[in-house]
């Protein structure tokens, strides 16, 4: 770790010069109070119209901008029982009430639905009211979690307070190994910077980062909400150009100005060399209780989850399939898959990836958050013992307070779904 | 709800928000989830929390999701005060959110289960009855002050709206 020395009086960071546009500033400090003004609301099923719809009709008021507003269900799809029916339906005349112009009823999780559908560009300050909103920082916007009543706040002023954050830098360089992804680095980060960031953003660069695809670029930023910071970001390039242009968006000409400035003054900068990186596990129950596959191999597992918005994308689908070809899911061992979108989905039966994986024996589930949270199928019995590409291990994360959860990278669980213990991916992909 | 006296509940480190509002109960009305509030680490702690009780953490309490029932809970629970080393930060907004008074306090290792507290949070005063020791904590951010001691968002919201008649 190392001080930076730029000169503070002349630079920005990325998230100063977001919230300072936000705000209406010239400029801000880290530590200053600011309100900002909101490009983009992302409620849920879960948290959203549920909460927010009483509190408007308690207030006798309305929202601030229907097509500003983005209603997704995605935490309780499908229906099971009267409850989540009710919630469900509740999302949807909502919708028509307040006439919210983005719906995404029961497309995939939102974080994923949100930039497939080319929702976020570089510069814009958004809020959505799920933590791993943060996984929009991807695209070089600066996207934070807030509970229901904050965004109730939000659907009906547009606005928002901030403690303008700190940033922390965190630079990788060089390529990583075979079965080394994202995943890992940010069950690696979460030992090494702790989950306690709070008030601080991270900002990953470097030309590990560079030669990323966005759908690994978004592991990091989803989970800077394992670090415990306001949000995570990168600046934009080319590559986050193409990423909203393929959701139908022309992206602003002035896109790629939004990033730190040279010497732009960080809290703290990390530098990290990926090909020393090996494949992670976090073991019960926080996603920071990582280390190396080794220190884990052996375990015994009764469930493997692909899923959720960090770990159910296409490429996770493929880095599964890619160890699961010709071979099968362990006879005590069941492997859920549960695509991240709908679009995930149909990309995925297309180009042969779903074939593989159902062919190993995988049982494909809906697109949603599902038993990442306990909301879905595929939650946990007492004394179970299941590996997950989620994002989080608490105790009770995944159903019962009695489960044991690893987290890993869709190699890793798949490795070990096929080995009915936790295993080293890397044997697999030889 | 800006000066409670009640009991200290101590929980300790990385109190998360599984662990404060568990997933399976996600779906069920606040009352349901509020009765299952820390049953993780303290089975019994939702049936015999008093109201004005001060809960005592440790560091990063509230870790993990934005979801607001890990704060409504203790709001509906009747919980005076969260006295913590350090917060994670949508717990904190939440909390603050709901009238739940959040402090920053670095000696929360010095209290002890079933000491009685008296926290006054405008004041930033923190005083342990059981063993007579007074403390000094930094109070709410000015900026949302005015939101704690209207009772929360709500009521806060309710207030201005009223006077923009």
């Amino acid at each position: 770790m190392q001080k930076n020395k730029g000169n503070p009086a002349m630079t920005a960071t990325l998230v100063e010069k977001i919230i300072a546009r936000a705000a209406g500033k010239a400029r801000v400090t880290p530590g200053e109070i600011v309100t900002c003004k909101v490009d983009l609301a992302m409620i849920l099923d879960s948290g959203g119209p549920r909460k927010i719809w009483p509190r408007l009709k308690e207030l006798g008021v309305g929202v601030w901008d229907p097509e500003k507003i983005i209603v997704v269900s995605d935490h309780f799809v499908p229906a099971v029982d009267a409850e989540t029916a009710a919630i469900l339906k509740l999302a949807r005349d909502f919708v028509r009430e307040y006439k919210i112009k983005h719906f995404y009823d029961m497309k995939g999780i939102c974080h994923i639905v949100l930039t497939e559908n080319g929702h976020l560009e570089p510069g814009m300050f958004a809020c959505g009211g799920d933590s791993h909103s943060t996984m929009g920082g991807a695209y070089g916007c600066y996207m934070a979690g807030f509970g229901g009543i904050e965004m109730t706040g939000v659907c009906i002023t547009g606005e928002i307070w901030t403690r303008v954050p700190e940033t922390i830098r965190v630079d990788w360089s060089g390529a990583f190994n075979t079965a080394v992804v994202a995943k890992d680095v940010m069950l690696f980060l979460c030992r090494q910077l702790g989950m306690d960031n709070a008030f601080t953003a991270i900002e990953y660069g470097g030309d590990t980062i560079a030669a990323m695809s966005m759908s690994e670029r978004a592991v990091l930023c989803n989970m800077a909400a394992e670090l415990g910071g306001e949000t995570g970001v990168i600046a934009p390039d080319a590559k986050t150009l193409a990423a909203i242009r393929a959701g139908g968006t022309e992206p602003k000409p002035d896109a790629l100005s939004w990033r730190s400035d040279d010497g732009a003054r960080f809290a703290a900068r990390h530098n990290f060399n990926a090909a020393e990186l090996q494949p992670q596990v976090a073991a019960p129950h926080a996603p920071s209780n990582s280390g190396g596959v080794d220190d884990y191999k052996g375990v015994k597992i009764d469930q493997a989850y692909i899923g959720a918005c960090v770990g159910a994308k296409l490429s996770d689908l493929q880095m599964a399939a890619s160890v699961l070809t010709g071979r099968k899911v362990a006879s005590h061992v069941r492997l859920l898959v549960a695509p991240a979108s709908q679009k995930i989905y149909a990309e995925a039966a297309a180009d042969g990836t779903l074939n593989i994986l159902t062919d190993a024996g995988a049982i494909m589930l809906a697109s949603g958050c599902g038993a990442c949270a306990a909301l879905g199928a595929g939650v946990l019995s007492e004394g179970e013992t299941c590996i997950s590409t989620t994002n989080r291990n608490f105790k009770g994360r995944m159903g019962s307070n009695q489960a044991s959860v690893y987290l890993g990278s869709p190699y890793t669980v798949a490795a070990a779904a096929a080995a009915g213990a936790i295993a080293d991916p890397r044997e697999f992909l030889q | 709800m800006t000066a409670t006296t009640g009991k200290a509940w101590c929980f300790g480190d990385e109190i998360n928000t599984d662990l404060l509002a568990p997933g399976l109960y996600m779906k069920s009305s606040n009352e349901v989830m509020a009765s299952h509030c820390l049953e993780s680490v303290a089975p019994d702690f939702a049936k015999m929390v008093q109201d004005g009780d001060v809960i005592v953490g440790g560091h990063n309490f509230g870790i993990g999701s934005a979801r607001e029932q890990a704060a409504l809970s203790l709001r509906i629970l009747k919980v005076g005060a969260v006295l913590a080393e350090s917060f994670a930060r949508t717990f904190y907004r939440n909390a603050l959110n709901f009238g739940v008074p959040c402090l920053f306090f670095p000696e929360y290792k010095e209290i002890n289960q079933n000491d009685r507290l008296k926290v006054d949070s405008v004041s930033g005063t923190v005083e342990n009855l059981t063993s007579g020791k007074q403390y000094r904590v930094s109070p709410i951010p000015a900026h949302l002050m005015e939101m704690i001691v209207d009772g929360g968002l709500m009521p806060h919201l309710k207030k201005k709206f009223a006077k923009a008649g």
